[in-house]
This record gives C-alpha cells, structure tokens and sequence, in this order.
C-alpha cells in the first residue's frame, strides 16, 4: 500500500504492508533509530512520537494511518541553532541513564510545556505518566522538562 | 586522599577529578544516537522469533515445522532436533540442545523431551524480516502431552510431586550444586540454636518467629534482551552483537557453549537498554542466533518481546525466609536464625560464586552487631523459568536485607520499642570496624549512627512520630517505615570467588597518546550508569588529564581487556579500582621519564596535579601532557624504561566493599480502601568516595523508585496450572512519575580503607535498602489493626486483607 508521510519536514513515499505499524515504519523503512520499542501493549511509551503535533505512541498506530500526515521524532528536535531545550534540560539535569526511554520522554515533555509553559511538578508526572523509566526513579525527568520551561531559549552551557 | 577535595576545573568547565559533571554519553542519546543492539542492521540480515510453549509442563510427543518452513518468506526452521544434530566438541555435552547455566546446571536452548516453564524456547524460525517469523511461529504444529506442574516451591519436594528434572535422572525437585551439596548453610548453627533456647527460657527475653517472602519480580529494563550474530563461513570469525552486561564472560560462555574458539568470537555490547541483572546470563535467543547464522551463513538478528522478556528472562528473588530472632527486653539483639526455602524455576541459573552458594544472603546478619547467627537455603526446582540473575542484586544481597530489616520491625513490635531507638541500640560502632560478622563477612568501614542520625534529622523523626499519634487519635493511618542495610558489593577476591571457574578480576588498558589525550579501555560494561564520564574522572584525578580529553572505550572484546562485567555493583569497586592503579602506574613512569628531561632523580621529584616537578623548584617541572610527548619522543629514556606512556593493569579485590545507607520512608494508608500514599522518602547514603555525586544521586533515585515498585506493585504470579500471570506491562506493574515520591537525598562518606580512592560502589544499594522502608512504613500505618506482617507487593488488595485479618499467598493467583 502506497503511503506518504511528511516526517521532520520530508516527505517519504513508501509502499508498505498495511499492518506495519508506525514505529516500525519509522525505524525499519526510514532508519530513524532513535524511536525505540519497548512493549508489545502501549504501556511503555518509548515509542513517543509527535503526529500532526501531538504525542502519539507510535506502536498504536498503524503507518498507513499517518498516510498524507506530519510525523516529528527525536531526530527532528534539534534546530540549525542546536539542540532543543528540551535535549539541554535532559543534560543538564542529568534527566538520563541508559538513554532508552529518553526519546519519547522528550517528545511528552516538550509537548507538555508547549501546551503550558508555566507547568507545575504535578501536572509534569501527570503528563508522563503514561511513560515508563527504570533508571533514573523520574525526579530528574521531571526536573529537566522543568529546566526546559524555564529555559524557553536554551542555554549556551551545554554545547 | 580526602573524600571531599575540590577538583579544579578544566577549560571545558569539568572537574579534573571529582565532582559532578555533565555526562558524555548524553550528546548521543538526546539527539536519538545511540546505538543499541536492534539498531544493528547488516547487509543480507535474516530475522528470527522464537515459539514458546504455553504449559508448563509436558511432554512434547512431535513437531511438524512443514507448514512453517513453505511459508514464502521463511529460510530455516529449526527445533531440538535441529540442534541435537549438530555436533559440539564435548566441553559441555555433545549436542547443541543443552547448554551449561551459570551454576554448572543444564538448560535446554530449544526443548527436546518436554517443556519445563510457560514460555520455553521450542523452535527457532528464521525469515527475511520480523513479520514473516512471526507469523511462521503459528505455523508449527507441537503436540503436547500435559504433565503436572510444581508452582509451589512448599510443594515441591512433595513425593507426589512430579519430577521436573527427569532429564538429569532425578527423582525428586532438589538441586545439587557444583560441590554436591542440597542446600546451603553459612554461620553457627549450633551456637545460634543454643542462644534463641536459652533466650525463650529466659524471662527478661523474648524470641520472635516470623515467615517473610520476597516473591518473584523482574528486571524489566526498557530494551529487551536480543542479539544480532554473524559467523562468517569463511574466516570463521563469530561476531555477536547482544545486550550483555558482561561481553567478555560471554565470549567465554559461547566459546563453551558452542565449541567455538574463543580468539574466533567478537563480542560487542553496544549501548545497553538498562540492565539491571536481566543481561547478565546467556539466554536460549543469543544462542539461536548464532546458530540461525551458522545455519544460513548469514547475520541473523533476534529481539525478544516484552512479555517473552517477562516470561523467560532471568526473574529474581521467590525467596521464603522463615526467620527467628531473639534479643533482651532492653533490645540487644543476640540471635537471628533463618531457613530459607528459594524456588530457582526449571533450571538452576542463578549466578553464585562457587565458594558461596547461598551468594551474599550471607550478609542477612545486617548493620548490627550480635554474636550469633544461621542461615540454612534449600533450592529447589519448580516449573517457572529459571530464576536467579537479576535485579540488582543478584547476589540474593536484596533479600537478606529486606529480610532482616523486616524481622527487626517485628522485634520492634514485640518489644513495644520504637523501631528507630531498637537500631541505634544495635548498630554496629565506628571503632569496630573492620567487622567481621557471625558468617565470616569483614565489613570495611562505616560510620552507622551518624548516617542513622542524620536520616532522622532530615525525615524530622520526632514530628512524625508526634504526628502519627495524633493521627491514630482521629482514626487517621500514616506510617513511617526505617531501613538500614549494609550491602557487600564489588565481587570479588579471587580466592573466594568465580563464576564457572572465571576469578573475578577485572582488566583495563590505559594509553596515553603523544599529544596527552588518553583512551582507557574498560572490561565492565555500562547500562546507563555512565561510564564514559565517571572513568574518565578517575583517570583525570590520578594523572590530571582533563576528562575531556580521555576517551573511554568499552562493551567490545576485540578492543578492551578482559574482565567479568557490570553487575552486582561490582564496576566502581573493581575497575574502578583498576582505572586508578592503571593511571597510577602511568604516573609512575612518567615520573622516570620526565626525571631523565629533567636530569635529576626520580626521587628528586614530587607530583602534584597533572605535572611532576623537582621538589623546592616547581618551576622546574613536565607536565603529563609533556611527558606524553617526550615519551613517544627522541629523548634517551633511562635503562628499563620502555617508550610510550601506556599501561595495563588487572585489580584483584583484596575485599568486597561495604556500602550502607539508612533510608526512611513515610506513608498514609487508606484503611477503607488498602491505598497507599507514599508522602515522603528520605535516603542517605554512604557509598565511600563519590566520583560523579550527580551520577551517584541519579542512580540512588533510580534504585528507589525500583524498591517502591517491589514493595507496592510489582509481582510475577502463577496459578497452579503454571499460567504466568505477570507476562505483560497491563499485569507486572511498574511505577511512574505519579507513584514516585520526591526523593529527598543526603549522604555520609566514610571511604573503603582497601579501594585505591575510597569508592564503594552504589548501583544497587537504593534498590536493596528500600523495599524494606517501604513496607515498614505500610506495617506501621496499620499496626493498629493488629497486623505485624504482609508480604509484598503490598497492593491495595493485599493491604486491605491484612487489615481484615485475612492475608493470602501473594505468590499464587488468588480465587
């Protein structure tokens, strides 16, 4: 089945099985890696990717669904300036471990504060709460999507 | 040394030595660069999935893989037949069926006679891509003959209990160990049971029994387990790209597992998805893949589910402590006896050092100082899938300390004594150390009632307890829950320690390059614990390299020396220790190099950061970066003296390290409804000196969270017919950001005396002490019920029949 999806600004024509579901589009047809998978049940959310400006877990949804719509991964953050705030924040805060959960807690998080920049803690867990880390026990998470808010611009001290 | 000199700062901004500093691994990660193993693709790449049994047990009476191997799409179907055919040179049985486990037990890698859990490897399918596999696995037709199932470890040894292990001519649910032994003991058997006599005999003493379980829980990291091989046909060069917190064991492992030759095995462990003890064993897939490979001769990648990650990968714990405790009425602790009864599954794969087969359990003695105690650990088999290697830690350190801070809380609760005033009676004294406890362990150094004190400071112990009262009065339930653990991490001397004869000793390899930039090559592996920056800061304090310019490299045995891995939070304790005697030993050539450009004595010479210059005229002085260069130089060297600035070195643990830390937790517990809030949790800990104290706050919060979900959530169960009930994240329950309380961190530093700079390790110490404030803290919201004990996890369900009166096995589904 013949799709096009616009993901992080390009288009890409591809002619896929109609049960493939987006994450594998997105690793497998397109090499974007830095999606990950990590449950066979949407209960993980490392998956987290933006359609259409939303975050969407992209292992509950068919390619062929986002067939003529916009799709931005982790690999679409940073801008021609550098990395999104939302990267600084992970780095500054020491917001990551083993990195696997990072990508759709980033996607969340900066969605979470475009929607509300003055965010609170509790609204922060709320909102990733469909998100599973192991590692870093969320306090830092949290704090680095906090860091990001009060950050709107980044900052230079994380090259 | 001193635990809290301030490093200077480099040009970058970073420590030179400790200190907090931004990780280097996170420019990958947060740009979506890392690369894990299902980010490896190779060219002609085929795609395997594995058919699992859905019994427990029974007999396999045929396999028709017809169907499955006209699929279009599918290139090999293979099964234990397959594998039974394929001859191995006899190292370790002569087929490819079976493979050895970690504890010199057997493991079948694709059931051959019967299977022995729900979820063991049948057959292995292997198709052009994921899909096709997949839908070939439906295509197999196995016929079964049901048998019974053991899915009660109290049942096991039961004479009517089927026999599990048939294939090895048992005729009982026992194991042997390497050693012939059925069980384990360590401590004074004799003594223990003569003081808890005397103690019930005597009036100004009371004994307290109590039946404690740590059920079975699992690692869960985000990324599967799951691997990519390649043998190449002709150069028979293996290649494995696998998630592995120990490539170098592994390489060994394949090397006996699949006849290969060790010098012909490229083990690379790439960026590793958290691992948490799941990555440390060999598993039935890793081996498939290799070999699909040699099957087809080409690479063939397998990446498990989750829930076949769930249901077949290394669970931890299904521990059944029954423990006795006794102590005077003013509460000094003179006994603790424990018979532990500990379900390994189907196969025995945990990972003991040989010379201690019930593991660290023998640390179950505690933080307190008494003269007499006994463990007695039975294993047995069950169907489940194999048990053991997982969980920080696995080393069987998290039940004992769950066990015996949960016991003292019942003491407590006899003795009508605070639970905080009965610890600081007993905690073991500064001056005592080194300490060697009632089974033999020397804990190095620590400075408990400090640690204690300032835990309670932070928490505002009074208060609570004030506010407690006050609350009880209104019929309100909160609760403040105390642990305090010693763990024994850092494995180990390696004349009490191995792994399938492999001594615990870790490698490294330090270069310093001509213009003063360094690499060290590492044998541990990380799984997010940050070793490209916390490495290279050891690196930085003992040479003053900036850790900018020192590249860690590990996770590939082509590239790194060998050493037994990551896990048991054994890193910092021994490659830790290696990375500072290797940058010592480079400091120490320098310093014979940098005296013939200087043209004095060595013993002329005196270091201080970064540079060696002659005493009384630091003007006259070479720099590491110099030196680096004078080294690959023209400069005539002094006779013995080799060029270059490289060395290696490999660091024998003369002792575990002995980490601690005194965690409290506060709860309010619904009574109508069993929910509980976790309202605060305070942790201090003392891991000795703190290399990256960002790094080490991260990994104590991580921890945490892992002790929150054990004690409140988290349970892999089991109905009687063997039906895992825990085999998707909609069951095993993991916490999130809103379960998770806002840690709130201190710390003590009392530095190992035996660690090159004092670290002692920290990984899995949150993990191990927390799980018992938790519960603590749930028990003592609703001791006035009546309830003095329930087992984890402890859901609203659970909590709520406690309350009742009726509390239930939390291992077995519940009607």
């Amino acid at each position: 089945m013949d799709v096009t999806i616009n993901v992080n600004g390009t288009d890409y024509i591809r002619d896929i099985e109609p049960r493939m579901l987006l994450v594998h589009f997105i690793r497998e047809e397109l090499g974007l890696r830095g999606t990950h998978w990590g449950c066979d049940t949407s209960n993980c959310g490392t998956c987290v990717v933006w359609v259409d400006d939303e975050p969407v877990k992209s292992c509950t949804m068919l390619a062929v669904m986002a067939d003529g719509h916009r799709v931005k991964t982790v690999e679409g953050l940073e801008g021609p300036d550098g990395l999104d705030p939302i990267q600084q924040g992970f780095i500054e805060c020491h917001g990551l471990q083993c990195g696997f959960c990072t990508p759709g807690m980033m996607m969340t998080g900066r969605w979470l504060i475009d929607k509300n920049p003055d965010i609170s803690e509790e609204e922060i867990r709320e909102g990733i709460s469909g998100q599973i880390c192991r590692c870093t026990g969320y306090k830092n998470i949290v704090e680095a999507i906090r860091w990001a808010a009060e950050h709107p611009k980044g900052s230079e001290v994380t090259a | 040394m001193t635990a809290v000199e301030e490093a200077p700062i480099s040009a970058a901004g970073n420590p030179i030595g400790f200190g907090s500093m931004k990780r280097k691994e996170d420019q990958r990660f947060v740009r979506g660069q890392g690369n894990y193993v299902d980010d490896v693709n190779l060219p002609g790449m085929l795609h395997g999935a594995i058919l699992r049994s859905p019994h427990a047990h029974a007999k396999i009476l045929s396999i028709d893989t017809s169907r499955a191997e006209a699929h279009p799409g599918v290139v090999a179907v293979i099964t234990g037949k397959t594998l039974e055919g394929i001859p191995r040179p006899a190292l370790l049985g002569d087929n490819f069926a079976w493979m050895p486990t970690l504890s010199y037990d057997t493991q079948a890698v694709l059931a051959t006679d019967k299977v022995r859990f729900q979820g063991q490897e049948v057959a292995f399918v292997i198709a052009t891509d994921r899909y096709t596999a997949k839908d070939a696995l439906e295509l197999i037709d196995v016929d079964y003959e049901p048998l019974g199932a053991v899915m009660d470890a109290k049942k096991a040894m039961d004479p009517s209990a089927p026999v599990i292990r048939d294939d090895k001519g048992q005729t009982d649910n026992s194991i042997t160990d390497v050693l012939g032994n059925k069980y384990w003991e360590s401590g004074n058997a004799i003594g223990t049971q003569e003081a808890i006599d005397k103690a019930k005999a005597d009036p100004n003493c009371v004994v307290v029994t109590q039946e404690i379980m740590y059920p079975r829980v699992h690692p869960a990291p985000m990324e599967t387990c799951g691997s990519v091989a390649y043998l190449d046909p002709v150069s028979g060069q293996l290649t494995l790209w696998t998630t592995s917190q120990a490539p170098h064991a592994h390489r060994t492992v394949y090397a006996l597992v699949a006849g290969l030759p060790e010098h012909k095995i490229r083990i690379i462990s790439p960026d590793v998805g958290g691992g948490f003890g799941n990555k440390v064993g060999v598993y039935p897939g890793y081996v498939l893949s290799v070999v699909g490979s040699i099957v087809t001769g080409k690479p063939v990648k397998w990446m498990e589910d989750r829930s076949e990650n769930l249901m077949s990968t290394s669970f931890a714990r299904d521990y059944h402590m029954n423990g006795t405790i006794a102590a005077t009425k003013e509460g000094k602790i003179l006994a603790v006896d424990v018979d532990v009864l500990a379900d390994h599954g189907a196969f025995n794969g945990v990972a003991q050092p040989t010379k201690f087969p019930a593991g660290f359990f023998h640390i179950f003695t505690g933080s307190y100082d008494y003269p007499n105690a006994h463990c007695k650990v039975t294993p047995v088999y069950t169907n489940k899938a194999p048990g053991g290697v997982a969980y920080a830690c696995s080393f069987r350190i998290t039940e004992a300390a769950y066990f015996i801070e949960r016991l003292v809380d019942c003491l407590a609760a006899e003795l009508g004594m605070d639970p905080a005033e009965l610890r600081l009676k007993n905690l073991i004294k500064p001056e005592q150390f080194p300490y060697e406890t009632p089974t033999g362990w020397v804990y190095d150094s620590g400075q408990y009632e400090k640690t204690m004190r300032l835990a309670m400071e932070m928490v505002g112990y009074d208060e609570l307890r004030k506010e407690q009262a006050e609350k009880r009065a209104r019929g309100e339930y909160m609760g403040i829950g105390i642990s305090f653990f010693t763990e024994g991490v850092g494995a180990g001397p390696r004349k009490d320690m191995d792994i399938l004869g492999l001594g615990m000793a870790d490698g490294i390899e330090l270069r310093v390059h001509p213009t003063g930039k360094a690499q060290l090559r590492l044998s541990v592996q990380t799984q997010g614990q940050g070793h490209e920056t916390t490495y290279a800061q050891i690196v930085a304090h003992e040479l003053g390299i900036p850790p900018e310019d020192i590249e860690v490299i590990h996770g590939d045995t082509d590239n790194t020396p060998f050493g037994l891995g990551t896990y048991g939070s054994r890193s910092t304790p021994v490659s830790g220790a290696a990375a500072a005697v290797v940058s010592r030993k480079v400091r120490d050539k320098a310093r014979l190099i940098a005296a013939a450009a200087l043209e004095c004595s060595p013993d002329d010479l005196e270091w201080s950061l970064g540079k060696w210059s002659v005493k009384g005229d630091p003007d006259r002085a070479k720099t590491i970066q110099e030196i680096a260069l004078l080294s690959h130089g023209s400069l005539e060297l002094p006779e013995g003296v080799e060029g270059h600035l490289d060395a290696t070195a490999v660091y024998n643990p003369p002792n575990l390290t002995y980490p601690y830390g005194c965690y409290i937790c506060v709860v309010d517990v619904d009574p109508g409804t069993g929910q509980v809030k976790i309202r605060r949790f305070v942790a201090v800990d003392d891991c000795g000196t703190r290399i990256n104290p960002m790094i080490v706050e991260g990994q104590v919060h991580g921890g945490l969270a892992d002790g929150v979900g054990m004690a409140l959530m988290e349970l892999i169960a089991f109905d009687e017919d063997g039906n895992c009930l825990g085999g998707s994240f909609m069951d095993y329950l993991l916490p999130t950001a809103v379960e998770c309380p806002d840690w709130e961190l201190g710390e003590t530093v009392t530095p190992s005396p035996h660690h090159p700079i004092g670290a002692k390790g920290v990984g899995e110490s949150a993990t191990v002490g927390s799980p018992a404030a938790v519960v603590n803290a749930v028990i003592d919201a609703i001791s006035p019920f009546g309830v003095r004990h329930a087992d984890m996890p402890l859901t609203p369900a659970n909590v709520w029949r406690a309350i009742q009166g009726n509390p239930v096995r939390v291992d077995m589904a519940v009607e």
